[in-house]
């Protein structure tokens, strides 16, 4: 087994300072983050109110009518474990408005709305409470591909990008997120009974340990199968890898000017900050 | 005297803001003067930031620019290393430490080594330094590398064999990788043995002079040391937060491990120079 264990002390402490950091840098004093009662989220949530102190983190909880009850029972416990400010915000009229006039479409399309719905909502607080939103994503999905684009993957700032499933699990219970939280099967919770595990066919253990070994490690496709893991298993992590590399990059821009934004006028985001 | 007190300033410049950051400057320099050291090390480009990527050329500064003046006279009460870009007379840009005393430039080191891979891309923007020199400052013989110079054994060897007493490393590390239990940054282990091990190997003091703050998601990790020529840890920071670290240095010590350990004295450069040139002849690089 690959060691994913982590210095939690450390860690904490240096996703803390990123926190209080960036969001300064922005002019900013709060954020504003998504909880759906699942553990990355409530992570987020717990570093967010370690970082700026709980009257300045909003918690927004944005069901839809089919989600599950123990998510908003889960989100609740986070904001009351933290004592931050939530307001529950209903989405089902705005995305059931919408597929009025598109009965036919699937579970894919539907759940991508509502993961842009909540994602504007939570844009449009950014804006009315003066509140950085807080990212959620961490490394395993964002690698994976599997995230709603410009929905739950969009936020200003993310202290779990660089963070595999298994590792955001060790923090969030060294940070006291509740273990009835950490404990539970990982859901998009988009629909009854969806599971990530179930979608993606392997579990988080054993694909953080090929996602570690190919990015952070370098490791190639021979190395791996020479590691003693499972062919198709590897090449359908890669293949996942590899197909969502769009949605980790900006938009493609037809280059034409002698400079151009992102390939030749880099600034750093931090510029001038 | 041999003993002198020195600080290293682990600071957290911000990112293309002269004015600020110079006031930062000005306001750790009182402090050190305060606790009574005669240097005090800021890290490497302590006046600009470290990630400018195309702020290079906004934030650089002639060696002779009005800009510096504060620092000068700053410089009347305590000696200081400072980081920033200079540019040429030729417009060339490099990544270059200073070092002031008495109101002058004494000298200037800029940096060999431009790491360009993985996050790194300072070949994209900066020249590249050519002369490894050792000076006399107010604590003894010296010899600045910044950080990625520090990486490159052949640096430090040569710093050593003109005289090198003092090794100081302004440095603006960001932590990457292997932050497993029990551990810090992968880099940062990496980093705490070199400057061990160079101590030891050069019978010299070592001051790694290391940054804190973010810029762009990375965080430079701080953990600024001063090594003994023993490889004994003198003094050193916390990791991730702002520290100005004050500790004195002996150069009886460097004198007692040149006698246990008299490395220097049996260094070949005969035979270094001999098989650095059949290699250069053979064409091996």
């Amino acid at each position: 087994m690959i060691d994913l264990s982590l210095n939690c002390d450390l860690l904490r402490r240096v996703l803390i300072g990123f926190i209080v950091n960036e969001v300064r840098k922005a002019g900013f004093s709060r954020v504003v983050v998504g909880l759906s009662g699942g553990v990355d989220s409530s992570l987020s949530a717990f570093l967010g109110a370690e970082a700026l102190g709980a009257e300045n983190v909003w918690a927004l909880l944005m069901p839809y009518r089919t989600s599950s009850p123990e998510s908003q029972e889960h989100a609740e416990l986070v904001v009351k474990q933290l004592g931050i400010q939530s307001d529950v915000i209903e989405i089902t009229p705005m995305v059931d408005a919408y597929f009025e006039r598109f009965p036919e479409a699937d579970q894919v399309r539907r759940g991508n709305k509502m993961a842009r719905e909540r994602m504007t909502i939570l844009f449009d607080h950014s804006a009315k409470l003066k509140a950085l939103v807080l990212g959620t994503s961490n490394k395993t999905e964002l690698l994976l591909g599997y995230g709603t684009l410009y929905g739950d993957m969009a936020s200003a700032i993310n202290p779990l990008g660089d963070l595999y499933k298994t590792q955001v699990r060790q923090l969030a219970r060294h940070m006291g997120v509740p273990e009835a939280i950490v404990q539970k099967a990982p859901s998009a919770d988009l629909w009854a009974g969806q599971t990530d595990e179930g979608e993606l066919g392997f579990t988080y253990e054993q694909v953080d340990q090929i996602l570690y070994l190919m990015v952070d490690r370098r490791y190639e496709l021979s190395d791996l199968l020479e590691a003693g893991f499972d062919e198709r298993f590897v090449r359908a992590a890669f293949a996942k890898v590899q197909a969502s590399q769009y949605k980790r990059r900006l938009p493609l821009i037809a280059k034409v000017s002698s400079r151009t934004i992102d390939r030749d006028f880099r600034y750093p985001r931090d510029w001038g900050k | 005297m041999s003993r002198h007190t020195i600080a290293l300033a682990q600071i957290n410049p911000a990112l293309g803001d002269l004015e600020r950051n110079l006031a930062v400057h000005e306001k750790t320099a009182e402090e050190a003067i305060a606790r009574g050291a005669r240097l005090v090390v800021f890290p490497e480009l302590s006046l600009t930031g470290y990630f400018l990527k195309d702020i290079v050329s906004s934030v650089a500064l002639p060696l002779t620019s009005p800009f510096l003046g504060r620092l000068r006279d700053l410089s009347r009460r305590i000696d200081l290393i400072v980081g920033l870009v200079e540019e040429t007379p030729e417009r060339l840009f490099y990544n270059a430490a200073i070092y002031l005393s008495l109101g002058e430039i004494i000298h200037v080191h800029r940096k060999v080594y431009l790491p360009t891979y993985g996050i790194f891309d300072e070949q994209r923007y900066l020249a590249e330094g050519g002369r490894i020199r050792t000076f006399r400052s107010g604590i003894g013989r010296s010899a600045i590398l910044i950080c990625e110079d520090m990486w490159h054994p052949s640096a430090a060897c040569v710093a050593s064999l003109d005289g090198m007493d003092v090794l100081i490393s302004p440095s603006s590390s960001p932590g990457r990788g292997g932050l497993e239990e029990g551990k810090t940054f992968a880099n940062a282990r990496a980093w705490e043995t070199i400057n061990r091990a160079y101590a030891q190997l050069f019978t010299c003091y070592v001051l790694y002079a290391n940054r804190v703050g973010y810029e762009d998601g990375a965080c430079f990790w701080g953990g600024s040391e001063v090594i003994a020529p023993s490889g004994d840890t003198v003094a050193k920071a916390e990791y991730v937060s702002e520290a100005i670290l004050v500790a004195d240095i002996d150069h009886a010590e460097v004198r007692r491990a040149r006698m246990a350990n008299p490395l220097l004295r049996d260094e070949r450069i005969d035979v270094t120079l001999q098989e650095l040139e059949r290699i250069k002849r053979e064409g091996a690089r």
